[in-house]
């Protein structure tokens, strides 16, 4: 018990993951779900470190792969802030329930 | 001598002037357009005249035979080693007079068209379907190749088609386009199959290599001759069946119902088309064949019967008819049908040839009295603005031109000498006479009855009561236009009688020499005068004998005047019998099988769409949700069962 093992590190990237997608599905605001969005890729790239770390110590794969996930998360958020700017514009809400015109 | 070049043009003038005027002259100089293709046809006539004159007299004779040329010719279409569908050029005694029979006739039409048809709407259109007409014609004639024959062939039909519906806002004129189009295309139906048969035994479709199969001792002859179907020969049925599209073509009985329909058309179209070249196409397509039609007894049979049949049979209607061009009609099928038996009667070779001979001068000649005819018969109708001898009589003060080149065509196709229709006529009948006595009494027959109805249509129209349609100052007679053309086709009908056609076009391109002799024709010549005296007594005053011996035999004249009930009787079949039998069925089957499977189809779709279109609700965390649970699924499915 006085190291921290794989386990625990993929445990917490577990919880961190559902936690993001519990509230992607939950949430109705979105921004709201955006922040849950980043929850799910920064579980993600605590699994790509941890693999990295415990299975091959001497490479660095892992760590670029990460790397490369936050710069295009932070790309992926601007994105996705413009459209929600639009949505705003045009509905005046951010409300996800009542963007719902998209349908058969 | 015979440069291709030149020959080419012949055929392309025309075609050059129907494309000038269909697709920019009617649009840009409608009133040139008529001059336009006037001016192309005097051209093809003059090449055809330089072109006949070097194949009769300079290249074409080698040890006193008559060759057939071929001057040009392009390979299409290669199906198989030797099968091919070419486009070519074949001169030979028949062709090349038909090719000046063709621009002769076509350059007569065109240059009456110019005040027939003057101020016309539609007047640049008429001619631009008077060059494709014209093309396709020569075409036909030079084809060098069976199946070039049938291209050319269908579209002489397709400008028949257009020309006789030419006045399109008259409901009869468009009913009788589709019926001519109709029936002369179940005809083709015929011709096609017999070409598919011919050249399936005879391994080519050349015309040349062809007939020399199908008549020297070959393989090919043996297989033909060998296979046989309900009880005759591969090569007989082949024979028929393209003489069927013969028949179709040429208004031959019974597939003659379009003809006096075709009338609809404008009359210079019925005198170029419908009298002295499209009809009797039918008549060259078995002179074209002949070699190989007179190896064929059976088939000669079915030519001489049909031939005599119609030629009989359309001379009793004309007797009967009322409208002047239906009667002229009516006599065009009974020439045909003369030209038709002469070739039936006649044998490859020698002296047996002479109906072959006597065929071609009778076409020659038929196709410039006939078209004068026409031309004349247009020249009274613009005059007198109705069709129906009814309406006419008397006119012979008002217009001496037109009746004295009519008399000249009525002397000429009654076959009183020396117009022109007695010398061919003549041949004919001797060739009869020497081959079935049978055929020869009834084609002596329908010669008198000839010379009565062409009489009994020129009394009306030009004696008979006096004539009192419009009683206004009128415009004259025709314009000039119109009697050159008449004045012109009138000094050939009294002078073509006297080419030495023997000479010039026999069966096997030797010479043969035709005897004249005096007392047999006698007894057609006295039949001829006793029509014409007959008509006399009957018409030339107005009174009351014809009515009275119309209704002393009253059933048979009234189904004369029906014209036999033909028409009543393809309706019946078409109508009660194909429609009910076959077009019924065919249309429930189509409607409630067909169209039911594919209904049945949309139906699934719709359903299952209905089904499921709850999944796209537009709200992004339920499709969210299913995406997750899918990835669950998969997940769990690569852990339990991945293997």
């Amino acid at each position: 018990m006085n190291e921290i093992s794989l386990n625990h590190y993929l445990f917490v990237s577990c919880a961190l993951f559902f936690i993001g997608v519990y509230g992607f599905l939950t949430r109705r605001n979105l921004i709201t779900m955006l922040m849950a969005i980043e929850l799910i890729l920064n579980s993600i790239n605590i699994n790509f470190i941890v693999f990295n770390k415990f299975l091959f110590p001497d490479k660095l794969d892992g760590l670029f792969f990460t790397i490369f996930i936050i710069t295009i998360a932070a790309a992926e958020a601007a994105v996705a802030i413009a459209i929600i700017i639009n949505l705003y514009r045009n509905y005046k809400t951010i409300d996800v329930e009542e963007t719902n015109t998209m349908k058969f | 001598m015979l440069s291709t070049n030149l020959i080419i043009l012949i055929p392309l003038l025309p075609l050059i002037s129907f494309l000038i005027i269909a697709l920019g002259g009617k649009k840009y100089f409608p009133n040139l357009c008529g001059a336009l293709g006037t001016l192309a046809l005097l051209g093809s006539f003059i090449l055809s005249l330089t072109v006949a004159y070097d194949y009769f007299f300079v290249v074409g004779k080698v040890n006193d035979i008559y060759q057939q040329i071929v001057p040009y010719k392009l390979t299409w279409l290669q199906f198989a080693s030797g099968i091919s569908i070419d486009i070519g050029i074949l001169l030979d005694p028949i062709s090349v007079m038909m090719l000046v029979v063709v621009t002769l006739v076509s350059l007569m039409v065109h240059f009456y068209s110019l005040g027939y048809m003057h101020g016309e709407e539609r007047f640049a259109t008429y001619y631009s379907f008077l060059g494709l007409f014209t093309f396709s014609m020569l075409g036909l004639v030079m084809s060098s190749n069976i199946f070039q024959i049938y291209m050319f062939w269908e579209l002489v039909g397709v400008s028949s088609y257009l020309l006789i519906g030419y006045y399109f806002d008259k409901p009869s004129a468009v009913a009788a386009s589709k019926k001519a189009f109709i029936v002369t295309r179940f005809a083709d139906l015929g011709f096609l199959i017999g070409i598919l048969v011919l050249s399936f035994y005879g391994e080519t479709l050349d015309f040349q290599t062809l007939i020399s199969r199908l008549t020297t001792d070959s393989t090919q002859l043996h297989s033909i001759t060998a296979a046989s179907f309900l009880g005759c020969s591969a090569l007989t049925w082949g024979l028929l069946l393209v003489f069927m599209g013969g028949a179709g073509k040429s208004a031959m009985f019974p597939l003659h119902i379009w003809l006096p329909d075709a009338m609809e058309g404008p009359t210079p179209v019925s005198a170029l088309i419908h009298a002295a070249t499209m009809v009797v196409a039918g008549v060259f397509l078995v002179a074209r064949l002949f070699p190989v039609f007179s190896s064929s007894v059976n088939a000669m049979d079915v030519v001489t019967w049909v031939g005599i049949t119609s030629s009989f049979f359309a001379a009793i209607i004309a007797c009967t008819q009322t409208d002047i061009k239906r009667v002229l009609a009516y006599s065009t099928m009974s020439q045909i049908g003369y030209m038709m038996f002469s070739l039936g009667v006649a044998r490859y070779g020698g002296e047996n040839g002479l109906g072959y001979m006597a065929s071609m001068f009778h076409l020659f000649t038929h196709a410039m009295f006939k078209a004068l005819l026409f031309l004349g018969a247009g020249s009274v109708i613009h005059y007198v603005h109705s069709n129906d001898m009814k309406d006419m009589g008397g006119l012979r003060k008002l217009m001496p031109v037109t009746h004295i080149t009519f008399l000249i065509a009525c002397l000429a196709i009654a076959g009183i000498p020396p117009f022109a229709g007695f010398f061919s006529k003549e041949e004919i009948l001797q060739a009869a006479f020497h081959t079935n006595k049978l055929v020869f009494c009834i084609a002596i027959l329908t010669a008198a009855i000839t010379a009565f109805y062409m009489f009994r249509l020129y009394f009306n129209i030009f004696w008979n009561k006096s004539f009192h349609g419009h009683n206004d100052e009128h415009h004259g007679e025709a314009p000039l236009t119109m009697k050159l053309p008449l004045l012109f086709l009138a000094l050939l009908s009294i002078l073509v009688g006297f080419i030495p056609f023997g000479n010039f076009v026999t069966a096997d391109g030797k010479q043969l020499l035709t005897e004249f002799h005096l007392s047999f024709s006698v007894a057609p010549v006295a039949l001829a005068l006793g029509g014409i005296l007959l008509a006399y007594s009957f018409y030339k005053k107005e009174n009351t004998a014809p009515d009275k011996l119309a209704a002393s035999i009253g059933g048979l004249y009234t189904a004369a005047y029906r014209k036999f009930y033909i028409d009543e009787l393809y309706l019946f079949i078409t109508k009660k019998i194909v429609f009910n039998l076959i077009g019924r069925p065919a249309a429930w089957f189509d409607k409630n099988i067909v169209d039911g499977f594919m209904n049945l189809l949309a139906t699934i779709s719709m359903q299952v769409s209905l089904l499921i279109k709850g999944l796209q609700s537009g709200k992004v965390q339920q499709y969210a949700a299913y995406y997750f649970a899918g990835v669950l699924g998969f997940v769990l499915l690569f852990i339990y069962f991945w293997t």
